[in-house]
């Protein structure tokens, strides 16, 4: 009988083309997420209200004794802020994307292989903006799919057109916002908890502080330092709802990416293989 | 031969505080020792050619490559076992070395066969399913030298590899280290303060100190041209003695209190030192043959002889 040689051994078998290790940490923290019966439940949970709608969506089609349930191009809208608990808590739930890394020094056991820092940030960041869009984007595409399905008319999407622009650009939007918030959080500290406690304080105070200001002031533009009021204004305005809105467009769209362009500039200074302490 | 890391005037700066001051060293093949003191520079240097720590002068090679422009290239071909403990959390000893190896270009079945094989040489084959953070020290040890082996890398470096281990286990990671530069074909830059470490380990020694180098070259030549050593202890006063010594062509140096190393150069007959001390009314107590040791040669190169 052969004896297993267990010494080392050298490799000649082939190597992947640099460029290609972010997706090997985006699968390892998809894996890692996935095998965590809470966050599993949650992912099931937000897809709870999309059956709603479907149901809803299948009786006003089918039933005219249920005409009151007709859907509009609202109901998207309606549908996507309601995902907002869920998108909140995916969010909060990938407090340690970098933390956890930074609290055990893996960076530099990443960063000692053949990857740049900004694979390791996609890698990181690819996760908790795929199951953010997996709970907004996705159903909301679907649900336009079924009530194409259920009316068997084109009727509704060609009168509303600007829906599906608008279930993107709201649905990026708010993923961008939270997870590049959050990894950028995330490098800042060596704690998950610390990490999502952060968030949450700054989701919440923004939001009273743009409250607080907006009535001293009287001026609604202090809805800029309320990340949460920003996609507000997105939403309605991509999903053209009626009144007025805190800011146009074009100002929310740019304090979005603001917000964007400061997780960068901080994950830029804190992905390093070595911590300088100058 | 080509050397294997080549660094021309290089300086490191954090911030005021310079950790490498305008350093030149060839690295050549086989297994070299990066000798000094805490503090003498030896990470750093690591971290600037592992492209962690831009330099702000001078340039390095590893393995004929230009660090500053090909870094991804470099870190394709080299293993870095750090001085710190670093792992990702949650993960087995296995999924920890294959995912390691995937995040180094290899295919996730080759990957996981590596750790598999790797975790066997390194001593770890049956604590591989176990969770990491319930690892010893010098597990810990050995997983980081696993996962900087599992995508057969033609360098390694290796910062403190035996930091915190037992005296077996230090044995034994010393064997591996040894095994590793020597028969498997790989090149190795061993960083430590360890002086037997080095010497067991390696062939080849840079001594550094205050961020610049203070020796370099083999060790066998390091310790000196042929001839030998004698240690002998002694009563009586030492320094017409040592320089009778002196002149009569011996390397003599006063050890603590009453103890002297003198060094015997070839065609030198070692019972000339008894006639020398009788001269002098030098009284030798103990006489006895002497090696010198890299411990000689890393007092020599910090100035303490």
């Amino acid at each position: 009988m052969p004896i297993h040689d267990q010494g080392y051994r050298h490799y000649a078998g082939r190597r992947r083309p640099p460029g290609t290790a972010w997706w090997v940490i985006a699968r390892q923290q998809i894996r890692t997420v996935l095998s965590q019966k809470r966050y599993l439940i949650l992912l099931l949970m937000a897809w709870v209200p999309f059956v709603g709608r479907v149901v809803q969506i299948y009786l006003a089609a089918n039933f005219q004794q249920a005409s009151f349930l007709a859907t509009s191009a609202q109901l998207f809208r309606g549908f996507l802020e309601q995902q907002g608990l869920f998108v909140f808590l995916l969010i909060v739930g990938s407090s340690g994307a970098i933390a956890d890394d930074r609290r055990a020094n893996a960076l530099q056991v990443y960063l000692s292989k053949p990857l740049t820092r900004v694979e390791y940030i996609a890698g990181k960041l690819f996760a908790p903006l795929a199951f953010v869009l997996g709970v907004t984007l996705l159903p909301a595409l679907l649900l336009l799919v079924v009530h194409v399905a259920f009316s068997g008319s084109l009727t509704f999407v060609v009168q509303n057109l600007y829906l599906l622009p608008a279930i993107v650009l709201y649905s990026v939007a708010l993923a961008l916002v939270g997870t590049f918030t959050m990894v950028a959080l995330s490098s800042l500290s060596k704690s998950r908890r610390f990490t999502a406690l952060t968030f949450t304080g700054l989701f919440f105070f923004t939001t009273a502080m743009y409250t607080a200001l907006s009535r001293i002031t009287g001026s609604r533009l202090w809805a800029l330092v309320s990340p949460r009021d920003l996609l507000s204004v997105i939403g309605d305005a991509a999903f053209r709802v009626p009144g007025q809105r805190a800011l146009p467009l074009w100002t929310a769209l740019l304090g979005v990416t603001v917000i964007v362009a400061l997780s960068i500039l901080v994950l830029e200074r804190r992905i390093r293989g070595v911590e300088v302490v100058k | 031969m080509q050397p294997v890391v080549e660094l021309q005037h290089v300086t490191v700066r954090y911030g005021a505080r310079t950790a490498l001051q305008d350093v030149s060293a060839t690295f050549p093949t086989g297994a070299v020792g990066l000798l000094g003191p805490n503090g003498a520079g030896k990470s750093t240097m690591l971290r600037a050619l592992l492209g962690f720590v831009p330099p702000t002068e001078g340039q390095m090679s590893v393995l004929g490559l230009d660090v500053a422009k090909s870094p991804l290239a470099v870190r394709a071909r080299i293993g870095y076992m750090p001085e710190t403990d670093g792992h990702i959390p949650g993960m087995t000893a296995v999924s920890f070395v294959a995912f390691c190896g995937e995040l180094a270009g290899l295919p996730r079945a080759d990957a996981m066969q590596r750790a598999h094989e790797v975790l066997f040489y390194v001593g770890l084959g049956e604590a591989r399913y176990r969770n990491l953070e319930t690892y010893s020290t010098g597990m810990k040890q050995r997983i980081k030298l696993a996962q900087a082996l599992v995508h057969d890398p033609e360098l390694l470096f290796l910062d403190e590899p035996t930091n915190g281990m037992d005296p077996k286990g230090r044995e034994e990671m010393l064997v591996l280290i040894a095994d590793i530069a020597r028969n498997k074909g790989l090149n190795v830059i061993l960083s430590s303060h360890l002086l037997p470490d080095v010497e067991y380990t390696c062939d080849h020694v840079i001594v550094l100190d205050k961020g610049a180098v203070a020796t370099q070259g083999r060790i066998e030549g390091l310790k000196g041209p042929g001839g030998s050593l004698v240690e002998l202890r002694f009563k009586g006063e030492p320094a017409p003695f040592l320089a009778a010594l002196a002149g009569a062509g011996f390397q003599a140096h006063d050890a603590a209190d009453d103890i002297m190393r003198v060094f015997v150069p070839v065609g030198h007959d070692p019972q000339a030192i008894f006639a020398l001390a009788s001269t002098h009314r030098i009284q030798v107590r103990h006489f006895r043959p002497s090696v010198e040791t890299l411990e000689d040669v890393f007092a020599k190169a910090m100035g303490e002889v």
